[in-house]
């Protein structure tokens, strides 16, 4: 029985190692074939490229990266461009799994600050400092391109540029005698004549903590001006800092006033914004990747479209921001893989994808790029040429706090956010919370 | 046949395909959490060695030991709806006009996935257009509850769509125990003179005793591994109020990225859902079970 037993537990080890040693010779033997497809292939050599516009969510994003594709193919014999596409969780996922197993594709597509930072650590990507100064040198708005950067090197060129004005309905303005706020002051009287007469002011989805952050960043801003949350993260200066406290106990102020859409804490982003465009809400806080909504999406009502306007979120008395900085940042932006084998190849792909993308995505998909762009000569609806020329007008642009921060003490401040809106802390004590997450970092 | 199977060399050649596919699909990665458990690691660059630390950590953080007692509410709250599941299927199981379609539809929520539930009851306690709310703005209540908004409220908001999820699951299960039991033995009772209620309660149940255990079981070990429609309805929040145990590990290993920290609380709820059921087994264990 003994020696049955052994016999049997020798065979598994045999068929185990068998079938391990199978998987080894595998997996070395595809990663050859890449190797030499990839360093001597004379032939035709393959940039990998990863993006997350899939046709369906995202038609003509999809559009214009396949026609810049097509161009650059046959502008360049010889390279062939193999894409990839995920939706976005998906795709922050994959890109994680992919690096940790050392196979990035060629180019693909990051996000600033602090979500490179590991990946920049890590000795992922590429430095592109020397694709700015070679193609794209004052290519890009002020301020972009610097979020990619770390350590004095860029490792990104950004894509797209947002800024978060606050949308509203003007019809229902007009119905109550309102005008669009230039003070804090007068903001808070239009809430409250907007809620005596039953009318929803503000929407906002703070299950989606970001959104919620946003209005908070901005009456930081306004009230301690734009270096006070700036400083308090990159640690010269603390969170405890009064204007950060002013701020939260302004938060709440509003939200005693009943200036939130009903259960904000739990709705998403998404449904935030139906009540705005079902015309529930007077008010929408929100970047302006939305501005297609308000424009060109046949979706909406053509009437609703109409009434929607935009004011720069505004001015606290007696506070030091002023009403020309935004909270706001660039979006996605490529990055070239450290270790491509096409690395050349894959920097001059990218610096060509940015500056055709400059020049289309405004137009054919809405999408503001962070590369400058002539107004004059473009046939766009006017709210994007007022926002376009208040961009080159803005005198600060600060990044969104949960994407300055590092991942870790960001999931502290967006619960955090949600608490303080929610009531269930003092401003001191929300301040405190974060404070002590920034000092447990250093 | 049975000569064959006296071979030793065939059981193992049979077994040996499933044992490895367990063995490399679920006990390897099994042990590679654990280790991932013992790293310093943000998923991306370099693993560091840091021993216990994750799981010294894990002891003292209060965010993990209010996900894990909103786990357990759950796993309590599920248990005791098996009751509300089994009276069902005792009704269901006795001779009642339309019991078939009525099981039938008792089984319709299995067949959604988590995601579309998850949606349907966003839209249930939606705090100004859902259906709950303007049934109460309709009946006259002025304050009306936000649901999933309210720290206090939205758990167990959250168990009343689970345990509707899993309604038809548990009947299902019940049904077909029920339905194994003789004829024979029911109609004896009744000629007895035994009433539908001893029926149940003195027959009926001890026969099914080992389905009913098996169900405590896969409820609680369910309920202290579930994920999805926390993650859909709220993503854990407001501030925590809905996170369990499963969504914080989620949380940990992929938005703030620390892996080591992830993989250490998804190891350490795979421990105690392993000593749970080694517990309701010990617990519910009988002399001898009943025999038809």
């Amino acid at each position: 029985m003994k020696k049955k037993a052994l016999s049997v537990s020798f065979l598994l080890i045999v068929v185990t190692s068998l079938m391990l040693a199978a998987c080894s010779s595998d997996t070395e033997s595809s990663s050859e074939s890449e190797n030499e497809s990839g360093s001597n292939g004379g032939d035709v050599k393959t940039i990998d490229f990863m993006h997350l516009w899939p046709e369906g969510s995202s038609k003509q994003h999809n559009e214009i990266v396949n026609s810049i594709i097509d161009e650059y193919e046959s502008n360049n014999e010889g390279v062939e461009v193999e894409v990839e596409i995920l939706g976005n969780e998906q795709y922050k996922e994959k890109l994680k799994v992919l690096s940790a197993s050392n196979e990035l594709p060629d180019v693909g597509m990051t996000w600033s600050a602090g979500f490179l930072e590991p990946y920049v650590e890590g000795n992922k990507f590429a430095t592109l400092d020397d694709v700015i100064e070679e193609n794209l040198s004052d290519a890009f708005v002020p301020g972009t391109a610097e979020a990619y950067a770390l350590d004095g090197n860029t490792y990104g060129l950004p894509l797209e540029l947002n800024i978060t004005p606050v949308y509203y309905n003007k019809a229902i303005f007009d119905e109550y005698g309102l005008e669009a706020p230039e003070s804090f002051e007068e903001l808070k009287e239009v809430v409250q004549t907007l809620v005596d007469n039953g009318v929803t002011p503000i929407t906002l989805g703070n299950k989606d903590s970001w959104t919620g952050s946003m209005w908070y960043m901005y009456l930081a801003d306004r009230i301690g001006g734009p270096e006070t949350l700036t400083n308090a993260i990159n640690r010269t200066g603390s969170f405890e800092d009064p204007a950060l406290v002013e701020a939260a106990a302004q938060i709440q102020e509003l939200v005693d006033m009943g200036a939130f859409v009903k259960g904000f804490n739990g709705l998403g982003n998404d449904e935030a914004k139906g009540y705005f465009i079902n015309e529930q809400a007077a008010m929408y806080l929100m970047a302006t990747w939305d501005l297609p909504e308000w424009t060109t999406n046949e979706d909406n009502p053509q009437e609703f479209r109409d009434s929607v306007g935009y004011f720069k979120f505004p001015t606290v008395e007696g506070g030091e921001g002023d009403i020309n900085s935004y909270v706001g940042g660039p979006g996605v932006g490529l990055f070239v893989a450290e270790e491509s084998d096409v690395k050349e190849e894959a920097k001059d792909f990218a610096a060509f994808f940015v500056e055709k993308w400059g020049e289309q995505s405004v137009t054919k998909a809405g999408v503001i790029p962070a590369t400058k762009v002539d107004t004059s000569e473009t046939d766009l609806p006017q709210m994007y040429i007022d926002i376009l020329n208040d961009l080159n007008d803005a005198s600060n642009l600060t990044l969104y706090a949960d994407v300055q921060i590092s991942p870790g003490v960001a999931e502290v401040h967006l619960n955090m956010i949600q608490a303080l809106f929610g009531g269930e802390v003092t401003p001191e004590e929300f301040a405190a919370e974060q404070e002590q997450a920034l000092a447990d970092e250093e | 046949m049975n000569k064959v199977m006296s071979n030793k060399w065939v059981i193992a050649l049979y077994v040996l395909p499933a044992l490895l596919v367990i063995s490399v699909l679920i006990y390897f990665p099994i042990i590679l959490t654990g280790y991932y458990g013992l790293m310093d690691w943000d998923g991306i660059g370099e693993m560091t060695f840091v021993g216990l630390e994750n799981y010294a950590n894990l002891l003292t953080d209060e965010k993990f030991w209010d996900s894990a007692l909103h786990s357990f509410l759950l796993a309590a709250f599920s248990t005791l709806s098996l009751v509300g599941y089994l009276i069902i299927s005792l009704i269901l199981a006795g001779k009642i006009k339309g019991s078939e379609l009525l099981r039938k539809i008792y089984l319709i929520p299995m067949l959604l996935s988590s995601v579309a539930i998850a949606q349907l009851w966003l839209k249930i306690y939606d705090p100004n257009n859902g259906i709950i709310n303007s049934f109460l703005t309709a009946v006259g209540v002025e304050n009306t509850p936000v649901w999933l908004a309210d720290s206090n409220l939205v758990l167990y908001s959250i168990f009343v769509a689970i345990i509707w999820q899993y309604a038809g699951f548990y009947i299902i299960i019940y049904s077909a125990a029920l339905k194994g039991i003789p004829e024979s033995l029911v109609e004896a009772a009744k000629i007895d003179g035994a009433n539908p209620i001893q029926i149940a309660y003195k027959i009926k149940l001890p026969l099914i005793s080992g389905v009913i255990k098996v169900t405590i079981i896969l409820a609680i070990v369910g309920s202290l591994k579930y994920f999805d429609l926390i993650y859909v309805m709220t993503g854990g929040g407001p501030n925590g109020a809905s996170e369990v145990i499963a969504s914080y590990m989620y949380k940990q290993a992929f938005s703030t990225n620390d892996f080591g920290y992830g993989s250490a609380v998804g190891f350490f709820l795979l421990v105690i859902c392993l000593v749970i059921t080694w517990l309701i087994r010990k617990l519910t264990a009988s002399e001898d079970e009943i025999q038809y």
